[in-house]
């Protein structure tokens, strides 16, 4: 038989690129099953015998919410100095620093303490939870869930979604404490002013829907970190360095997902 | 939903014409099998000959591309969710390496059955897992983990989490794989004590033939996705097929190759366009 001729570069990209969308699409359509299938438990796991466990969300949200408490606040403490180093840094030229208390509490409070807490816990969830269920797909764990008559993704991912859903709402109300207070510390500092005051002023800057706005971004946020991190984890193969490669890619990939889904956000809250 | 009680008659697995594949490549061609309540049947067959597949198909974790697995008369194709669960709380399944739950002790392992299916209060959970565990061997080691377990002790471990619910049907996927031959022959004698103890109908997957001796009513020889023959364990010794004989005396198969094959199958797509 004849050898067939090479393909030529356009036509293998094209085919990488075609073969590389198809997954895509493939995965986004696994990520929304599996939505779909936990939110399904979460519902009708009770008439189904096969409940989502109260103590098994308890010990998801210590995991995925309590134990990022620190990070988050100490980025976002962070967060909040340098924005308030910049944003008086740029408004001296105008004579306008105080101007920056209700720059640092919109921005805060819309945007950047969702978004410190989504990295986070995108960075730590996102790995542990791909880690975990790649590890026990490996290892036949998963299968021998489903020969048990436990549905893998009621027990697994539906306890992580409902803990997330409590959780990343918690975390962005403390990165947005947190920030504000390190904005207020270094505004202090740099303009004399007293804390109370900055804090008086920043309060009154704010309305429940800017504060509403961080909310909503992160139920969100929450959801696609269980739902990226792990879909991940059950499509995990190849052993150690399979296991390795999906923890990165689902990190990655969370973060790409929450900055975009940000953005979309910001894109129609902000008109 | 599947009854408890099922027709003694009728064999407990039923499976008709079951043809499967894996990333295109038939792994399983047109497989009959037919086991009886209360029967220790022995699927045996070298690497790669599909026997582990197979016990994929009967547990119901892949559908097939052709044919029917039935577990007690049902079709476990066609079962809804809810009756799929409900038939798999009758099945027990020790898989190879355990499968045990790394990030739970060995008494929480097999308590999880219990806790997810059962109403029963915490105490009962424990006083029947210990039960179990005893069967085992296990008693007193429910507070460690998987990790600090020897491979014997997780086959046993994974054993009592497989028959706390007292199944009707039990599987193992390799019992003896991976075991010295002292462990491997106690394990051996404790299947047949379950089934004296529990009437429970057990299939083992094994490539081991002395394990395979040992504890089969029956043997069904597997070999590449093929069933060779069913028998009885001396029909099986004696048998004429030069495969199987293969298989008995640990010969290896010589492959004839043909040369213009070999070298199409190593060019191909790499020779100068």
């Amino acid at each position: 038989m004849a050898a067939e001729p090479a393909a030529s570069l356009p036509y293998r990209l094209t085919g990488h690129v075609g073969r590389r969308f198809v997954q895509a699409v493939e995965e986004f359509g696994y990520g929304a099953a599996l939505l779909v299938e936990s939110l399904y438990w979460i519902v009708a796991g009770h008439w189904l015998n096969q409940p989502v466990r109260l103590r098994v969300v308890a010990a998801e949200m210590i995991d995925i919410g309590v134990s990022a408490v620190p990070v988050v606040a100490i980025l976002a403490f962070a967060n909040g100095g340098m924005m308030a180093l910049q944003g008086i840094y740029t408004l001296q030229d105008f004579g306008a620093q105080s101007q920056v208390i209700p720059g640092i509490a919109m921005s805060v409070t819309r945007e950047f303490g969702v978004l410190i807490a989504g990295i986070v816990v995108a960075g730590r969830s996102g790995s542990a939870i791909a880690a975990r269920i790649g590890t026990m797909n490996m290892s036949q764990e998963i299968d021998a869930l489903r020969v048990m008559g436990i549905e893998p993704v009621r027990y697994l991912v539906a306890p992580m979604l409902l803990a997330m859903l409590v959780m990343m709402p918690v975390l962005a109300i403390l990165a947005d404490a947190m920030a504000v207070t390190g904005g207020g510390v270094i505004t202090s500092l740099k303009l004399h002013m007293a804390l109370p005051v900055y804090f008086d002023r920043a309060l009154a800057e704010l309305v429940p829907s800017d504060i509403g706005q961080g909310l909503a971004k992160s139920f969100v946020f929450g959801v696609l970190v269980v739902v990226v991190a792990a879909g991940n984890g059950f499509i995990a193969r190849g052993g150690a360095e399979g296991l390795g490669r999906a923890t990165t890619r689902s990190v990655v990939l969370c973060i790409a997902a929450i900055v975009v889904a940000d953005m979309i956000f910001t894109l129609f809250l902000s008109r | 939903m599947p009854q408890r009680t099922s027709d003694s008659s009728r064999p407990v697995i039923e499976v008709e014409g079951l043809r499967a594949s894996w990333g295109g490549q038939p792994v399983l061609h047109d497989v009959d099998l037919s086991v009886e309540a209360g029967e220790i049947r022995v699927v045996m067959g070298g690497s790669g000959s599909g026997k582990s597949t197979l016990l994929r198909y009967l547990l119901g974790l892949h559908r097939p591309d052709a044919g029917t697995v039935r577990l007690f008369g049902e079709d476990i194709s066609r079962l809804g969710r809810r009756d799929m669960l409900a038939l798999r709380r009758r099945i027990g399944v020790s898989f190879q390496g355990g499968a045990l739950f790394n990030s739970m002790t060995v008494g929480d392992n097999v308590c999880l059955p219990l806790r997810e299916h059962t109403r029963l209060d915490e105490h009962t959970i424990r006083i029947m897992s210990r039960m179990k565990l005893e069967v085992v061997s296990l008693a007193g080691f429910e507070h460690l983990m998987p990790s600090q377990l020897s491979g014997g002790m997780v086959k046993r471990a994974a054993l009592a989490r497989a028959i706390v619910m007292d199944p009707d049907i039990l599987f193992f996927d390799e019992p003896s794989a991976g075991l010295d031959p002292v462990v491997a022959a106690d394990l051996d004698a404790l299947i047949l004590r379950l089934r004296e103890a529990m009437q429970v109908t057990i299939v083992v997957v094994t490539h081991e033939l002395d394990s395979a001796f040992a504890i089969a009513d029956r043997i069904t020889v597997l070999d590449q996705g093929r069933i060779l023959m069913t028998g009885g364990v001396d029909e099986v010794r004696n048998a004429d097929n030069e495969r199987i004989r293969n298989l008995l005396t640990r010969t290896a198969t010589d492959t004839e190759v043909d040369v213009d094959d070999y070298l199409e199958r190593l060019t191909q797509g790499v020779g100068p366009q």
